[in-house]
């Protein structure tokens, strides 16, 4: 038995969200009383940190302390619509339907202040903390507290926002099938080290290298732990995850955690990550969505490491070591392709 | 069909619970005593998301009938904090990210303070054992490897 190291490159351009009836979603802001505002989204926060990235959109559009922003995912029923949380969408969809919904609701923080300082609203500016005060004037202040219940006790005003992003549905050409689908791209390049033993067929993953793009960062330590998991999944896409072995006919499939196999704490690799922010002109805030990219450059990668490791081209997922063992049986053995 | 009362310690306090004829310690624990932290997430002992301890060892709970916790000492993710003072552990699963979706964080609490408490500073292939009948779909483990080292190590906020 040899083990052979090789090495894979793959690099990828990921479109953020799609384009099926422009791909909208809104979000209603609206302030309580006590100066805390509350944001209504119906997509949901799967792990990933939506609910704290739209957290951080909604503050600093607003003007006020994040501490004083809730925002509530509860119900795709009573809340407002959204094409919901997936193809990457929900920074870039849901940040920009808060930005628009968080300024106009800060529009109205500002008339309700304004009428009780007795000053124009364009001259306030918010100081982030919760305050209202008169530009070049930080002494003329109201709380945006009293903004807010000067606006529901006595002015008769409801401080909130209505906010959606839609991008222009992209008509198909007839003849060319050409179609502009896609506003802003998230890119990515991983190099993966792997081990093929030549007697069993297996592969493990010893290192991964990575660099992603992903607009700005807007939190980066939730970007570096999507990441890191996504990759995790995209090891598993790569080389256990399957419903093999009769998909997809569904006997003898895999139905549980026992049969369906995913890498354990004991088969990961070191994964070093680079994150690249190049802020998109249309994303809030100047972000994209890490979302499902962070998976996709593993399963390439693993595959080109396989076939530099041993000269077997995989064109199936996952690598299987049966796949592995077939392929070196029909090359007549391990053909590395170069020795590192 | 008869209940059966089962009088049991939880997190340290003395709890008495019907139990129906073949209930799990899951359900039980969920349904009868409502400590929500031990999740359900196979029902067949694959997942690690139910592990609780019982008498200070780790056992997952959808595989242990509920009557035969009677007399014993139930340990769940809920017992971790001192009132408002969070676990070591818990402060080191934040600093370190270790929770996406969360379904797996009070079992893969329960085993890593179950792990601490018998041996205060494992190796990393320790903390992999001791990890290893939990599964984790979001962060990839690393999070959760490093939170439960930084501990182990001293290096976590106390
Ligand atoms: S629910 Fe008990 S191990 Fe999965
Ligand atoms: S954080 Fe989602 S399963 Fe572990």
């Amino acid at each position: 038995m040899t083990l052979h190291k090789g090495r894979g490159f793959a690099a990828i351009n990921y479109p953020i969200g799609m384009n099926l009836g422009g791909d909208p979603s809104q979000a209603l802001v609206h302030s309580n009383p006590d100066g805390k505002f509350t944001v209504a989204l119906s997509a949901i926060d799967l792990g990933q940190g939506m609910k704290s990235v739209t957290r951080q959109i909604a503050a600093e559009t607003l003007g006020v302390p994040i501490a004083d922003v809730y925002v509530d995912t509860a119900d795709s029923d009573t809340g407002p619509h959204d094409m919901g949380s997936f193809a990457s969408r929900g920074t870039h969809r849901m940040g920009n339907a808060v930005i628009r919904a968080s300024e106009e609701a800060r529009q109205v923080m500002l008339e309700a202040a304004a009428e009780e300082l007795e000053v124009d609203a364009g001259d306030l500016v918010t100081d982030g903390q919760g305050n209202i005060h008169v530009r070049g004037a930080p002494s003329r202040t109201i709380t945006t507290m009293a903004a807010s219940q000067a606006a529901q006790f006595k002015q008769g005003r409801t401080i909130a926002g209505r906010g959606i992003f839609l991008v222009p549905l992209s008509d198909v050409d007839p003849e060319t099938g050409e179609m502009s689908p896609v506003t802003t791209f998230a890119h990515a390049a991983m190099l993966v080290t792997v081990e093929v033993d030549d007697e069993t067929g297996e592969v493990a993953v010893t290192d991964m290298q990575s660099a992603y793009e992903v607009g700005r960062a807007l939190n980066p330590k939730l970007v570096e732990q999507q990441l890191r998991g996504g990759a995790w999944m995209g090891m598993s896409h790569a080389a256990w995850e399957t419903t093999e072995p009769h998909y997809p006919a569904r006997d003898h499939r895999p139905e549980d955690f026992n049969t369906y196999l995913m890498p354990g704490p004991g088969d990961i690799a070191p994964h070093h990550i680079s994150i690249l922010e190049r802020p998109a002109e249309d994303g809030p805030y100047g972000g994209k969505g890490p979302g499902e990219m962070c998976a996709n450059p593993v399963l390439p990668a693993v595959v080109n490491a396989v076939y530099d490791a041993v000269g077997v081209r995989i064109d199936e997922l996952p690598v299987t070591p049966e796949k592995v063992l077939r392929g070196l049986q029909a090359n007549g053995g391990a053909k590395p392709r170069q020795a590192l | 069909m008869a209940k059966t009362p089962v009088n049991f310690t939880l997190n340290g306090s003395p709890r008495s619970a019907f139990a129906g004829p073949g209930q799990n310690l899951l359900d039980f624990l969920r349904r009868e005593v409502g400590d929500l932290t031990p999740k359900f997430g196979c029902g067949q002992g694959t997942c690690g998301a139910c592990t609780v301890t019982i008498d200070g060892a780790t056992h997952l709970s959808c595989l242990v009938l509920a009557e035969s916790v009677e007399g014993r000492a139930i340990g769940t993710a809920a017992g971790l904090p001192d009132g408002a003072t969070l676990d070591p552990l818990q402060e080191a699963f934040m600093d370190h990210f270790a929770a996406q979706c969360g379904y797996c964080t009070p079992g893969m609490l329960v085993s890593a303070r179950a792990l601490l408490d018998a041996n205060p500073r494992p190796s990393r292939d320790e903390v992999i054992e001791a990890i290893s009948g939990n599964l984790c779909r979001c962060t990839g483990y690393e999070p959760i490897i490093a939170a439960i080292l930084a501990v182990a190590e001293g290096r976590a906020r106390a």
